[in-house]
């Protein structure tokens, strides 16, 4: 073999090394929460990287728990009503913000890049009385109004740029043939825009799904309590002895839809993703 | 009668003058051209006249009446767009019928009017199609259906055919020039293809700089261009231009051409000063050719060839050389030399503006009998 | 005044008179606009300033609006003998440290591993777009779950990096991660930087193949060696995406809150100043104290977005 072949051939087998850490590293540890998702609890404690005869006990202990089908109840309520709320009222803002020059409009774009920006931790007091005020604490419309602070801000964004690579034409042909605003938007430019949606809304869905903090403190009982709060209160006997089998079970059930769609949609992702922070 | 008038109608965008007090009248049922170069205002014209854009100042008549501030659909006017803009998820059938649909149009009678438009234009088997299967000419045509369904009294059309390929361009550009014949609405065109000009428009206004340069049929604009930017506008080749001095002012005026010495042309220079720099324009049609003798005379230093035509070009020691049309039976090579003979009747001399130089009304007889111009002192330069 | 000239008027005209289209179009454009606005008024505008005023009285969780005005005694009190307040709190200084700290080394990472992922993935080979999706993974995972399976992998006497580091040989005893003040940020920082690679990789792909091709082939023919080339070529070129990516991150990572609560609870070695002001506000009830720790932090978070919006505006000055 010349010394050329032989570099090339090196080089090849770097690179391919390469990609297998990087693949290592991305999803060996959802891989090591399946694997201890499907041991017994006595096996638990020996360290093991592969699958030895999978024991589904902790899965039907976790599917037995009502609260928590509760809770995977409640996430799906709530991320569904923000992915609607967020999407509805983006998409007329985004068509005023994307497709109409109107003096304000940089400002409003201003406004709403910085909410995005907030810490939520900012709010929370403020949010905590609102919620109280109207009535909501405890229940799931507080976190569906609360989560339009981070997802609303986000869709706006990401549609207004969308809506703004519609050609212009189209929507004078529209004016021609004489269609008001509302008309151009929802018959004409929405139905270009449903891939869009889809991508937006897929984001504001994984984002609302995960949400934490608000969850954590605008609920109170187990029967209104999201995913990601009732996973991080599963606790065993003692601080020290989660139950760990239990709770890999319960990571991978309410992370198994989330890995479907990202792979599913992985394209749309990352164009929402990039054009939410390059374009901006 | 007038079907649309403007009167001093401006426009002006952020700092720029798009438009300079532009007045123009349309009659009905005329076919009107807007040509002239990218950025001379053509399209924002029409875009007013539409009521896309705004009107800075002036107004804006149709049927005499005043429709400045009114809307688009209001205004009785169908648009056809230079990227067609057909809606891409609605059918041929959708497409034309959208805007009867947001007129309330009644349900037999919309069917009835979208069937028909559909039959003009011949897409009556396409109507459950959708823009992306549709090739770019039966795309072109739903784009006209769509802007004729709602039998607006003006039709708009934006480059209509920049988008298509050369030979179905000339295609479309007959199926236009039908729908007019049939139809018989006003049609306002804009373009920068002079080729479409010409043929499709019974008037063409020439615009530069947001001006009109010229309004007229084709035949006027070609045969009696008003300034040297439309004289050079239209026609290919190009009109050729050279500069000469005004040797003496009169009803006839005695110039200085440089290349073939002092000539007498009919023209009227009285109102200017011996000494003023003028160009004269011939256009490549208007100039024959002569084997010269010896030494005389002008070199050809190339030759094209056009199939039914040659263009000759000649070495006048100007900047550029001057072309001349020729037949290709007179086998004219690089490096001949020839005599040049000019069609006094259509020359055409500018002022230092630009602006043509009126024609003496009686030159003909005032010039010697059948003297064309002579290129004997040419060589001599 | 005068009309000494037709032209005149229209350059007043011009900014107030549009055709009834824009003007239809405007006037849509603000309702369109609506009721978006009122939501993030009611969600984000009221409930902030109410936060700001919260943090000058002694409110308290059980009732919000009784608190009475205390001017800024949250923030630094003098009481005769000594100061109070947050200002003064070691506690609140320990939380900045930490967040400074957690944000200095992750998003310093994050922007470097990110870009080294999107190098690697910007070559071109088959499964290409499996790999690109599958490094996805972590991002979508929430937090929560990421940080249970992290301090599962964590744990110090079953998890798997002690197992791996034992046989290996790195380490002679186990590692208590999580609990051990010196390791507990580290654990907090692998587990955010795992989480958010992702973002910051595919930030840097779509960046890195908007970079004109030609400048490289270029390159290539004059036989460059490639590492100067990433140097002078793609590193520029890629700044302003890579600063993008980083201020995102920065902007997170200031106010980060899960990963914290859930990997080391409320340890002092790791909190954060959101999990300070959340444990004042909700724990200790003290609406006013906490709201003080959020005015703050909101304050620090507000100006890196300004010096942030104002870079950016000076970088689009200096491009054009």
């Amino acid at each position: 073999m010349s010394p050329r072949l032989l570099k090339k051939a090196l080089l090849r087998l770097g690179f391919w090394c390469l990609i297998g850490v990087l693949l290592l590293y991305a999803v060996f540890p959802f891989y090591y929460a399946i694997v201890t998702s499907l041991k017994p609890s006595s096996a638990l404690f020996e360290v093991s990287y592969w699958i030895h005869n999978p024991d589904f006990s902790n899965y039907a202990a976790v599917l037995h728990q009502a609260s928590f089908l509760r809770a995977i109840g409640n996430s799906l309520v709530v991320a569904l009503c923000v992915v609607t709320l967020a999407l509805f009222l983006s998409l007329t803002a985004a068509y005023a913000l994307g497709r109409v020059k109107f003096r304000g409009r940089g400002t409003v774009l201003m406004m709403v890049l910085g909410v995005s920006m907030f810490p939520q931790v900012a709010v929370l007091s403020g949010l905590f009385e609102v919620i109280r005020a109207l009535g909501l604490y405890n229940t799931s419309w507080a976190l569906i109004l609360s989560y339009t602070i981070f997802t609303l801000p986000f869709t706006v964004w990401v549609l207004t740029t969308f809506m703004g690579q519609l050609p212009h034409e189209l929507e004078e042909a529209a004016i021609m043939d004489g269609a008001s605003p509302w008309v151009t938007l929802t018959r004409v430019l929405l139905p270009l825009l449903w891939p869009a949606l889809v991508t937006t809304g897929l984001l504001a869905f994984i984002a609302a799904w995960n949400e934490f903090l608000f969850a954590l403190t605008f609920t109170l009982t187990d029967t209104q309590r999201t995913v990601p709060v009732a996973i991080a209160l599963i606790s065993g006997g003692s601080p020290h002895e989660l139950p760990w089998g239990l709770l890999m079970a319960a990571s991978v059930l309410v992370t198994v839809p989330l890995v479907i769609l990202v792979l599913i949609f992985q394209r749309r992702i990352v164009s929402g993703l990039t054009a939410g922070a390059l374009k901006g | 009668m007038i079907k649309l008038k403007l009167d001093n109608v401006n426009k002006q965008l952020g700092g720029a003058r798009i438009l300079r007090d532009v007045s123009l009248e349309i009659a009905a049922g005329e076919f009107v051209v807007f040509v002239g170069p990218s950025g001379c205002g053509k399209s924002t014209l029409l875009r007013l006249i539409a009521g896309l854009d705004s009107i800075c100042g002036g107004d804006l008549l149709i049927d005499g009446r005043r429709v400045n501030d009114l809307e688009p659909r209001e205004r009785g006017v169908g648009m056809v767009f230079q990227s067609y803009a057909l809606y891409p998820h609605m059918s041929v059938y959708d497409n034309i019928s959208f805007g009867l649909k947001l007129a309330k149009t009644e349900k037999t009678s919309l069917r009835e009017r979208v069937l028909k438009t559909a039959q003009i234009l011949q897409l009556d088997k396409l109507l459950q199609r959708k823009p992306k299967e549709l090739s770019g000419g039966q795309r072109q045509r739903v784009a006209m259906g769509r802007a004729m369904a709602r039998e607006p009294d003006i039709l708009l059309f934006d480059e209509p055919l920049s988008n298509l390929d050369a030979s179905l361009r000339v295609q479309m550009r007959n199926e236009i020039a039908r729908l007019h014949d049939r139809l018989g609405s006003t049609m306002i065109y804009v373009t920068h293809d002079q080729v479409e000009a010409m043929t499709l428009a019974d008037k063409i206004v020439v615009l530069n700089g947001g001006r009109v340069e010229q309004v007229g049929s084709p035949r006027e604009l070609y045969e009696r261009p008003a300034s040297r930017f439309v004289a050079g506008f239209l026609g290919s080749p190009r009109m050729n231009f050279l500069p000469v001095r005004l040797q003496t002012p009169g009803e006839t005026s005695l110039v200085n051409t440089l290349v073939w010495g002092i000539t007498s042309l009919p023209f009227d220079s009285s109102n200017l000063a011996a000494g003023t720099q003028l160009t004269l324009g011939i256009r490549p049609e208007h100039v024959s050719l002569k084997a010269a003798e010896g030494t005389a005379g002008v070199v050809v230093t190339a030759v094209e060839y056009l199939g039914s035509e040659t263009y000759v070009h000649l070495d006048t020691r100007l900047d550029e050389p001057l072309i001349c049309r020729c037949e290709v039976s007179a086998g004219w090579q690089a490096g001949d030399r020839v005599e040049l003979l000019l069609d006094i009747d259509n020359l055409h001399l500018f002022d230092a503006d630009g602006a043509a130089l009126s024609r003496h009304p009686h030159a003909i007889e005032t010039l010697p009998d059948g003297v064309p111009l002579r290129s004997a002192r040419a060589s001599a330069l | 005044m005068s009309v000494s000239s037709t032209h005149a008027p229209c350059e007043e005209l011009l900014l107030t008179r549009e055709t009834p289209v824009q003007r239809r179009r405007v006037r849509a454009a603000w309702l369109f606009l609506t009721p978006m606005l009122l939501c993030l008024a009611l969600v984000a505008a009221w409930p902030l300033l109410r936060t700001f005023w919260f943090s000058l009285t002694d409110a308290n969780l059980a009732d919000t609006g009784g608190g009475t005005f205390i001017g800024f005694s949250n923030y630094l009190f003098h009481n005769g003998s000594s100061w109070s307040g947050i200002l003064v709190d070691p506690q609140w200084w320990n939380a900045v440290r930490n967040t400074l700290h957690f944000t200095v080394v992750s998003v310093g990472l994050e922007v470097v591993l990110g870009l080294l992922v999107a190098l690697l993935l910007n070559i071109k080979f088959t499964g290409r777009s499996l790999v690109r999706a599958l490094i996805l993974i972590p991002w979508a995972i929430p937090t929560i779950v990421s940080a249970k399976i992290w301090s599962w992998m964590l744990n110090d006497q079953f998890g798997i990096i002690n197992h791996l580091m034992l046989s290996l040989g790195l380490i002679d005893a186990p590692l208590a991660w999580t609990a051990d003040a010196d390791l507990s940020m580290w654990a907090v920082i692998i587990v955010d930087v795992w989480k958010t690679v992702p973002f910051v990789t595919l930030l840097m792909l779509a960046a890195l193949q908007m970079l004109p091709n030609d400048c490289y082939e270029a390159a290539r023919v004059d036989g460059i060696h490639p590492l100067k080339v990433f140097w002078r070529v793609t590193l520029p070129l890629l700044m302003p995406a890579l600063l993008v990516a980083a201020i995102f991150r920065i902007l997170d990572s200031l106010r980060v809150f899960d990963v914290i609560y859930v990997l080391t609870s409320n340890s002092s070695s790791t909190m954060s100043m959101s999990v300070y002001a959340r444990q004042h506000l909700v724990e200790f009830q003290d609406v006013g104290y906490g709201s003080a720790a959020s005015t703050l932090l909101f304050l620090v978070v507000a100006v890196i977005a300004l010096l942030y919006l104002y870079l950016g505006r000076r970088q689009l000055e200096v491009r054009s």
